[in-house]
């Protein structure tokens, strides 16, 4: 299997993604009529049938998370676009290619779960895409298609933190951009104290085409567990570094070497890490695993947001990793202490290895460090922070040695 | 030049949009002055402290000064192995700052920043907001001479 499957990207460039028109002419529009037609149970069975999980990185069932709604005379649908992984670009690319599909999607959220208000929430790099999704906003109410659901794009300002929904939360809301202590989870109290879904772009997206074409056509995708497509985006030493949608049960080495066309400049692979720089390092080894969130787990790494970035042979694997651990120390919100100090003690201690000041005692310490932060950090960034150092002292120790004293 | 006041009474009636009047003063002077820091903070029901407490928590809103071409130098992972070092020393020297200065006359202000999400095209730097790809040491004076 070497095929891309695109569903969400099938008319990518071929449609004016601002355009409700052009979108309609494709089949779009069709799934909302269809939700609509549907009694508001039905259609979040309809979800949870599917198999739908966040395409963010936590994985979850979506339509199980929309039945955590109570009844509420306000309710929020919430769109986190906030796309802080480094290595990924795949909600733009989404947006970008077939922004009509998410706001249809969030339409069909709102009316599962009662809600006429949603929000995007798009990172603040990403100006232009503002932009573009203000347009598309204008020309669906024009044609009419979104009938009483109103969606507001609001603009972060450079917080990775941000994409943690409860933080994307306060940072709507005009505050400082810190995770909520949980439970409560947003589903029952989020923006403004209403209940509110928070679901990532490429889950709105897929919900369009789940209406259409029906729960068991979905659930027949990819993998059993995590079905559908996913859209993948490639870079560092890769000869095709752009964007893919593939069946969630195609293999890393087939994204690699078939999608990917290969290590750059006839170079042999080292590492890949999946998922953003959250992500684990894979080694060779394991390439042969599907792409899915179970299989992915099952080797202790994280699809996560889709990001896939290749090292070489001649990459400096600790040098990488010491880089990462700046970009948590530099992110981390300081909310809470594991997280806060966590985050600074992982990058003076990966500086010292990396600068071959360290011993064995550091890597111990960090290890010891890793499972601290990953059991007490309050939201997934603190939890997540230890992974590349803990995978890579795993799967590369030899390459941690050379620079132990 | 447009007025502080006028500019933050357009975003009064966005619930909770004290990020949304930042995004607008910045957009008009690239920073957020004192004063209209004071006034957002009146404006929305917030303490100064806490104002300035959301204003200085997000990496792309400033309270200091800064000149009038914001570049920004990605250093995430991908744009660290495609050489991102390389580019930042390039841009000093062109600049004669460092990171987190702003050049004599105004123009320039070097920053780093994360990911920001091009990189199929790495190493990446963004030149108000506008992204410029696949960015080698030795294009800087080029690249950075368009920019009067």
């Amino acid at each position: 299997m070497a095929e891309e499957m695109r569903v969400l990207l099938k008319y990518a460039d071929q449609i004016n993604p601002e355009s409700a028109e052009d979108y309609i002419k494709v089949g779009g529009y069709e799934g909302l009529k269809k939700a609509r037609s549907m009694e508001r149970k039905d259609l979040i069975d309809e979800v949870k049938r599917s198999g739908l999980r966040g395409r963010g990185g936590a994985g979850f069932n979506a339509g199980m998370k929309w039945s955590f709604v109570p009844d509420a005379p306000v309710k929020y649908v919430v769109c986190n676009l906030d796309e802080g992984e480094p290595g990924t670009y795949k909600d733009r690319i989404i947006c970008e290619k077939n922004a009509q599909a998410l706001l249809e999607g969030m339409a069909i959220c709102g009316h599962a779960i009662g809600s006429n208000q949603g929000y995007i929430y798009c990172r603040g790099e990403y100006p232009f895409v503002v932009e573009l999704l203000k347009n598309a906003i204008a020309s669906a109410k024009s044609s009419g298609v979104l009938e009483g659901f109103d969606i507001e794009v609001r603009m972060g300002a450079g917080a990775y933190v941000c994409g943690e929904e409860t933080a994307l939360i306060e940072s709507i809301e005009g505050h400082r951009g810190e995770p909520r202590f949980k439970p409560p989870f947003p589903g029952v109290e989020g923006l403004w104290a209403a209940p509110t879904v928070v679901n990532n772009v490429e889950t709105f997206a897929c919900l369009p085409y789940i209406l259409v074409n029906g729960a068991a056509w979905f659930a027949g995708i990819g993998a059993e567990k995590y079905p559908g497509t996913k859209v993948l985006t490639l870079t560092g030493d890769i000869n095709n570094p752009t964007y893919f949608e593939v069946p969630t049960n195609y293999t890393l080495r087939d994204v690699i070497y078939k999608l990917g066309g290969g290590i750059k400049n006839g170079k042999k692979f080292k590492a890949v890490q999946v998922g953003g720089t959250s992500g684990a390092f894979i080694p060779e080894q394991n390439l042969d695993t599907p792409i899915d969130f179970d299989s992915m787990g099952a080797m202790g790494a994280a699809l996560g947001s889709g990001a896939v970035l290749v090292l070489d042979e001649t990459r400096d694997i600790v040098d990488v990793v010491t880089r990462i651990s700046k970009f948590f120390e530099h992110e981390s919100c300081g909310k809470c202490n594991p997280c806060r100090e966590g985050t600074f003690r992982c990058r003076e201690i990966m500086e010292k290895l990396n600068s071959g000041k360290g011993s064995e005692k550091d890597m111990d310490n960090i290890l010891l460090l890793a499972k601290v932060m990953q059991k007490a950090a309050l939201c997934g960034l603190g939890q997540a922070a230890p992974i590349p150092i803990e995978s890579t002292i795993k799967h590369f120790r030899h390459e941690y040695m050379r620079k132990v004293l | 030049m447009a007025n502080y006041k006028d500019i933050i009474d357009n975003c009064k009636s966005t619930k909770g949009g004290i990020i949304e009047a930042f995004h607008a003063l910045q957009k008009e002077f690239n920073y957020i002055p004192q004063e209209a820091l004071t006034e957002a903070a009146r404006v929305f029901g917030l303490s100064e402290a806490q104002a300035y407490g959301v204003a200085t928590f997000y990496s792309y809103l400033s309270v200091e000064q800064r000149g009038k071409y914001i570049i920004r130098m990605c250093e995430s992972a991908p744009c660290h192995v495609a050489g991102a070092d390389e580019v930042i020393k390039a841009m000093e020297d062109y600049l004669g700052i460092k990171v987190g200065e702003t050049t004599a006359d105004g123009r320039f202000t070097l920053e780093l920043c994360e990911c920001i999400g091009q990189c199929q095209a790495t190493p990446v730097i963004s030149v108000n907001s506008k992204p410029i790809f696949n960015v080698t040491a030795q294009q800087i004076p080029e690249i950075l001479g368009q920019y009067k």
